[in-house]
């Protein structure tokens, strides 16, 4: 495919489950790839490979060691990456950590450790990035929030308000960047099947037999609607709800 | 020299003549928005060989040339 031919996508979490299905599928239809996770640089090749990407095009996959919760980490990796890639016009915040508990058990460090990964993670990548955004005069985020910001999830104060931030600072973030032809959207997954949800189907879980369709999403179902909303012009600002119809 | 370079790029920018350029005015009433200079910066950095991160609001053109010539010393 050509239409993302000479861009670059930057994937945060892009190694592992949703992060690393939405790498998979951008590297498919042409675009460069730049994941950045917590892995060491020498793991990174054999986890790559494990994704088995395959493109037509002479798109380029590459990875960056960074900690999106440090400020000058982000910024350095960012800079790095504009000078290794083909021009960088799309983000995609999805790296994320889960520490959970009741609010009368959860630490301090807790709270705070999920905020700074989740929420301020994605204003940093943000904040850098929109510099090359704006130098490329074009620009599309998507951040991956969840429906546990919308409606909440006991034993996840943190996780959920991270997520709800986000929703603000996706509104936020598209109000500010609309003029530059920057687009900022929101997915929230609902119950998605991973490594650990694996052996969960809907007939030996109550949860999943809520779902009106029927079954947990894959990470696919998220690669696609992250690669819808990165190849959309004029939707800026929505939360896009991928879970089945749970939260209807 | 750094008010030259800025007032070159900024009358490329809104297709004028260098000279209407002065240090007082105001990138408002040039038509030119905050992101505007943040763009602007950037072209200068290119320009002027150096790393130039807005963090301060400037409101006319005197208060870009100082914030450049502060960080070139």
């Amino acid at each position: 495919m050509e239409r993302y031919s000479d861009e670059t996508v930057i994937v945060t979490g892009g190694l592992r489950g949703i992060g690393a299905e939405i790498a998979k599928r951008l590297y498919s239809a042409g675009a460069s790839v730049a994941i950045i996770d917590m892995a060491d640089e020498e793991n990174a090749p054999e986890a790559i490979e494990n994704m088995h990407l395959t493109s037509e095009g002479g798109n380029v996959c590459r990875y960056y060691k960074c900690n999106v919760a440090d400020f000058e980490q982000t910024k350095r990796t960012v800079t790095q990456i504009a000078k290794d890639m083909p021009k960088v016009t799309m983000l995609v915040n999805n790296a994320g950590i889960t520490r959970d508990g009741l609010v009368m058990m959860m630490s301090e460090q807790q709270f705070d450790d999920v905020i700074s990964v989740n929420l301020k993670g994605a204003f940093n990548m943000i904040k850098h990035c929109s510099r090359q955004f704006i130098k490329n005069k074009c620009g599309r985020i998507v951040n991956i929030s969840s429906v546990s910001g919308l409606s909440g999830n006991a034993g996840q104060a943190n996780y959920s308000a991270s997520k709800a931030g986000l929703v603000g600072l996706t509104k936020t973030v598209a109000r500010e960047f609309a003029a530059k032809n920057i687009t900022c959207n929101a997915i929230a997954p609902g119950f998605i099947a991973t490594d650990m949800t694996k052996d969960i189907s809907a007939e030996n879980n109550p949860l999943a037999a809520q779902i009106p369709l029927g079954r947990p999403g894959e990470p696919a179902d998220i690669a696609q609607a992250a690669e819808f909303l990165l190849s959309a012009s004029y939707i800026t600002g929505v939360v896009l709800r991928v879970d089945g119809g749970l939260g209807m | 020299m750094v008010f030259e370079t800025v007032a070159k790029i900024i009358a490329e920018r809104i297709d004028c003549d260098p000279s209407e350029i002065k240090r007082e005015s105001a990138f408002r009433d040039l038509g030119i928005d905050s992101l505007d200079i943040v763009d602007l910066t950037m072209n200068l950095e290119d320009e002027l060989g150096i790393e130039l991160e807005l963090d301060q609001k400037v409101e006319t053109i005197g208060d870009l040339v100082d914030f450049i010539e502060a960080k070139q010393e």
